[in-house]
């Protein structure tokens, strides 16, 4: 089998980045930034899913189909929360006749 | 091969629509993808509604949000990210064919998934004492009588969320104890190690559904307080 095996070395790296980020997400939380609070989180967060997907799922390794399949997955859930969203903020932009 | 005779022939057989274990083996792997994609649709929709119902009420989210202890939650996330590692070492030994280092990594997996899991549940329980679970008894300090109502909500989607989270993490542990007990009756091997690979793919998955939960739970607007 020509498997990719990626060495002790890489795993524990990955492992202190994802720490060191649970530290940075916790500790930035009780920074006021207003708004921005929550963007922070979920950046941060999307980089922990991603160390974790590209080197512990290895995607970084898989094949074009499986990468295939995992973005176009992504893009779904976009959808889902994209439209629905798009809905909740704007309802109250056009008054409803008869509402 | 003769020092693996023992490894069983069923496992390494190539099934007839495939032509190499490559193909084989990526096909797994497609498959398995495709599952974790459901599932990612499958909380996607609880992701869902909690960003609606934080939009209409996020004052009252960041109060319910601060009665979560945000040490334990990091002290416990930490946890699923050293259980991750150990997985992704188990996975490793697998590719290798390191049978020994493959039950050791796996009992390791196994044991944090349950230190997090007793966390949980301690969490739950003080939950459960602070009146904090939706229903008749629910009491939230710190809001109004008449928004009692929107902190339930958030307490809903808490429970339903970081619940539907340990019941995958139990199905994980379950899926454990069979590769442990495959793995010691020596299964795996450098040329098969498919079952290490894919249980692998499906504990990082609920790894990352956490690492979404923690911030969007625990971390609410913390500095008001």
């Amino acid at each position: 089998m020509s498997e990719h095996v990626d060495s002790v070395k890489t795993y524990v790296l990955v492992f202190l980045g994802l720490i060191f980020l649970t530290v940075a997400t916790t500790a930035v939380a009780f920074v006021n930034l207003g708004s921005f609070s929550v963007v922070a989180a979920l950046a941060i967060a999307v980089c922990k899913a991603l160390l974790v997907a590209l080197f512990f799922m290895h995607v970084r390794h898989s094949t074009k189909l499986t990468r295939l399949v995992v973005l176009g997955g992504l893009l779904w859930l976009g959808i889902l929360l994209l439209l629905t969203m798009g809905d909740m903020m704007t309802r109250g932009w056009v008054g409803v006749p008869g509402r | 091969m003769a020092s693996e005779s023992h490894v069983n022939e069923e496992t390494l057989a190539l099934r007839e629509q495939f032509d190499t274990a490559a193909q084989q083996k990526d096909a797994s792997t497609l498959g398995m993808w495709i599952f974790l994609i459901t599932e990612v649709m499958f909380f996607g929709g609880m992701f869902l509604a909690y960003t609606v119902y934080r939009r209409l009420y996020p004052e009252i989210f960041a109060v319910a949000s601060g009665s979560l202890n945000v040490y334990i939650g990091a002290a416990n996330t930490v946890v699923l990210l050293c259980s991750s590692l150990t997985m992704v070492l188990a996975v490793r030994a697998a590719q290798l064919g390191k049978s020994k280092a493959i039950v050791l990594f796996l009992v390791l997996t196994l044991i944090l998934g349950g230190v997090f899991l007793g966390v949980k549940a301690y969490e739950w329980n003080e939950k459960f004492v602070e009146h904090h679970i939706p229903g008749p008894a629910f009491h939230l300090e710190g809001v109004a009588p008449d928004q009692q109502g929107h902190a339930q909500l958030f307490f809903s989607l808490y429970f339903a969320m970081t619940g539907l989270h340990a019941l995958h993490m139990v199905i994980g542990a379950g899926l454990l104890g069979m590769l442990i007990w495959q793995a010691r009756k020596e299964r795996f091997s450098a040329e098969y190690n498919t079952p290490v690979d894919l249980i692998g793919l499906y504990w990082h998955f609920v790894d990352i559904i956490w690492i979404f939960l923690f911030p969007l739970l625990y971390l609410i607007d913390r500095h008001m307080k």
